[in-house]
């Protein structure tokens, strides 16, 4: 009887899991269908070779890569040299990114940390306040934001104004200019996975840390740091990772000095002149580019919780 | 006016108050040098917001508090030579335990080395050394406990402030901690301020008890003290179990008082102070201060009814209605059984109180 009734148990247990497998279907589908899907047709266009007026011609190449990372190429009679041209682009673009990040972190983390520490029924108003800005279209803001910053616009009236300046800042065609329109365009998250740590933080660690004589400095640095790592990396990540693609802040604010790889990128699918399969490839390597530095940080993070936290 | 250096917290007019609300009402006290010194009270009653305000977590809106003679009150927390243990432990849960112990040294200006040193000989004194190198949350909740303790005791704070410590622990830990706590002041020789709602904790552990109730000060004193010469109501209520009788008072005389029940029926028990002739008061009368009998045999013997016997493991505690009054408990200890009768439910009896038993109270 009882073997039975186990028995009984476990093929409904089966019958659960496969129907469990089939229902899992559909997000198997949209993430075969929107993810790997686009990324297998990237590579493969990498490895085409291109048509003069946008597309590709179905023949394989090696031609794209050999474009971005060698002026002579692999397949001349002299030996290869590097082209610096799309590296330095690249280069560019982990620093512009990389500084639009730690900008976000720097207002970023008080902005969360101040709303964490309200009471709790004006939180939802303040995070809700943070993100009014961005149901206006990306392009707009940035295009406002260049309007601010341009040598006659309101940033500069003000300071002349004032008199802490007598002619115009030149801020608009900087890399600087490029940094603000990044942390603008992506500081809310920054803002939202470090304001859910920072609510889940336990603020009577804060407590016992002052009564065991730790400075306000001293405690933030040693306990509220740590314990609230995971929303500040997984903010960094989701500020770097699309400033790291981004084309409308570069092309914008930045001007033709100032270029990005997603802007390079942009270009090769643009009108006539592109160029599809150096653009899939510059897709690729960008793709790359950032799996390294997301398995790093997670590496860093598992090794952090192993020993440290 | 200065303070006494001699004494560990002087705490003078202290009062709280949060909007409209006023948590403590203005409340005076000292706590000697070397004292285990309990704050007891029913939730609510300002006893965990006196201690934050010791240990500077909270502000004081009016008074003063003196450590040692001087005054603190102004100072923030990490400036005051007190340690806490927190209700929840409160480790920081992404250092080790040894790292945990370590912090308040370091912070103290020790080095890395000499710090988790000391830390080391503290995790020894709680008997948790082998735990050094783990995490939190990696203990149970009686070794986090001795975490939190030897991690308030390594920077060798003048006042150990202890904030319900106990009661996250089953009953068996605590007794077991109780005992421990104990024992550490005595070695240590560290004044601890603890804060308890459990009456049994606080006069098993304390040379000094303070009773408070919605943010005053009810009574204080050693727990014999406050068992057996409760001031008023609340104490004699709040403090272990008694009976209650409302008696109207005709003569007052060498702290004895002669009084009447409703019924005309008449007893003579202590009186306190501030209690005159006609005033209507209650009498309290501690169950293990009664006995039964089937005639009375002293001058203080009440009627009554048995309605239930209650079988509590080390003593019988027997419901009696009164003929004239409410429900009365009589406990009669197992080790006295040769003495003392139990009755059946249902028997008329008469419960008679010891010499001395029963005390007037102030309301």
């Amino acid at each position: 009887m009882a073997a039975g009734a186990a028995s009984g148990g476990s093929a409904r247990a089966d019958t659960y899991k496969d129907a469990r497998g089939w229902l899992l279907l559909p997000s198997w589908a949209v993430l075969g269908i929107f993810v790997l899907g686009p990324v297998c047709m990237m590579l493969i266009y990498s490895f085409l070779t291109k048509e003069f007026r946008g597309g590709v011609i179905w023949e394989p190449s090696l031609a794209a890569y050999d474009q971005f990372f060698f002026d002579r190429g692999l397949f001349g009679d002299e030996p290869p040299s590097i082209e610096w041209t799309y590296i330095t682009i690249f280069w560019r673009s982990i620093w512009q990114a990389g500084a639009a990040t730690l900008l976000s972190l720097v207002i970023g983390f008080p902005t969360a940390y101040f709303i964490a520490t309200r009471p709790e029924n004006v939180r939802p108003v303040w995070v809700f306040l943070i993100t009014i800005p961005y149901w206006v279209n990306l392009l707009i803001r940035t295009v406002s934001m260049k309007f601010l910053l341009r040598d006659q616009g309101p940033l500069n009236d003000f300071l002349i104004g004032t008199g802490l300046i007598d002619s115009p800042i030149h801020i608009v065609n900087t890399n600087f200019a490029v940094q603000l329109g990044l942390f603008y365009s992506y500081l809310p998250f920054m803002v939202l996975p470090v304001y859910a740590a920072v609510e889940r933080y336990n603020f009577s660690l804060s407590e016992a840390a002052a009564d065991l004589y730790a400075s306000k400095w001293t405690t933030l640095r040693r306990i509220v740091l740590p314990a609230v790592k995971p929303g500040v990396v997984a903010g960094c990540i989701l500020v770097f990772v699309p400033s790291m693609g981004s084309f409308l802040a570069p092309d914008l604010l930045g001007g033709a000095k100032n270029f990005m790889i997603g802007s390079l990128i942009e270009e090769q699918f643009k009108g006539n002149a592109g160029n599809w399969p150096f653009g899939a490839a510059a897709s690729m390597i960008l793709l790359t580019m950032v799996l390294i530095i997301l398995m790093f940080s997670a590496r860093q993070q598992a090794k952090a919780d192993k020993t440290g936290g | 006016m200065p303070g006494n250096k001699t004494d560990a917290i002087d705490v003078r007019n202290a009062v709280k108050r949060y909007g409209d609300f006023t948590a403590l009402k203005r409340i005076s006290l000292t706590i000697k040098d070397n004292e285990f010194f309990t704050l007891l009270g029913p939730s609510g009653c300002g006893k965990t917001t006196l201690l934050r305000m010791i240990a500077g977590f909270e502000d004081v809106t009016e008074g003063e508090i003196l450590l040692y003679g001087d005054e603190i009150e102004s100072l923030p927390p990490h400036l005051r030579p007190v340690n806490t243990v927190f209700q929840n432990y409160a480790l920081f849960p992404h250092m080790t335990i040894l790292d945990n112990v370590a912090f308040g040294l370091e912070m103290r200006g020790r080095s890395k080395a000499e710090a988790r040193k000391r830390a080391g000989e503290m995790l020894e004194l709680v008997q948790l050394s082998q735990f050094a190198a783990r995490k939190p949350s990696q203990l149970s909740g009686g070794q986090q406990q001795r975490v939190a303790l030897a991690r308030a005791l390594a920077p060798q704070p003048k006042v150990l402030l202890l904030d319900e410590p106990l009661s996250a622990l089953d009953l068996k830990l605590r007794k077991a901690m109780q005992l421990e706590l104990k024992h550490l002041q005595r070695e240590t020789g560290i004044t601890f301020i603890f804060v308890t709602h459990d009456q049994e904790e606080a006069l098993t552990m304390s040379d000094r008890i303070a009773v408070m109730s919605a943010g005053e000060l009810q009574q204080l004193g050693s727990p014999t003290e406050i068992y057996e010469t409760p001031r008023n109501m609340f104490v004699a209520d709040f403090i272990g179990e008694t009976n209650l009788l409302e008696v109207s008072v005709d003569r007052v005389m060498n702290g004895r008082a002669v009084c009447h029940l409703g019924g005309g029926h008449a007893l003579t028990c202590n009186s306190v102070e501030g209690i005159g002739e006609g005033a209507k008061v209650h009498m309290s009368v501690r169950p293990e201060r009664l006995f039964m009998s089937d005639v009375p045999v002293e001058a203080e013997s009440l009627k009554g009814r048995v309605a239930e016997n209650i079988f509590v493991g080390t003593d019988i505690s027997t419901l009696v209605d009164l003929a004239e009054g409410p429900q009365f408990i009589v406990r009669t200890s197992n080790s006295d059984r040769g003495n003392k009768r139990i009755f059946e439910p249902g028997s008329e009896i008469f419960v008679n109180m010891e010499l001395g038993a029963g005390r007037l109270l102030m309301d």
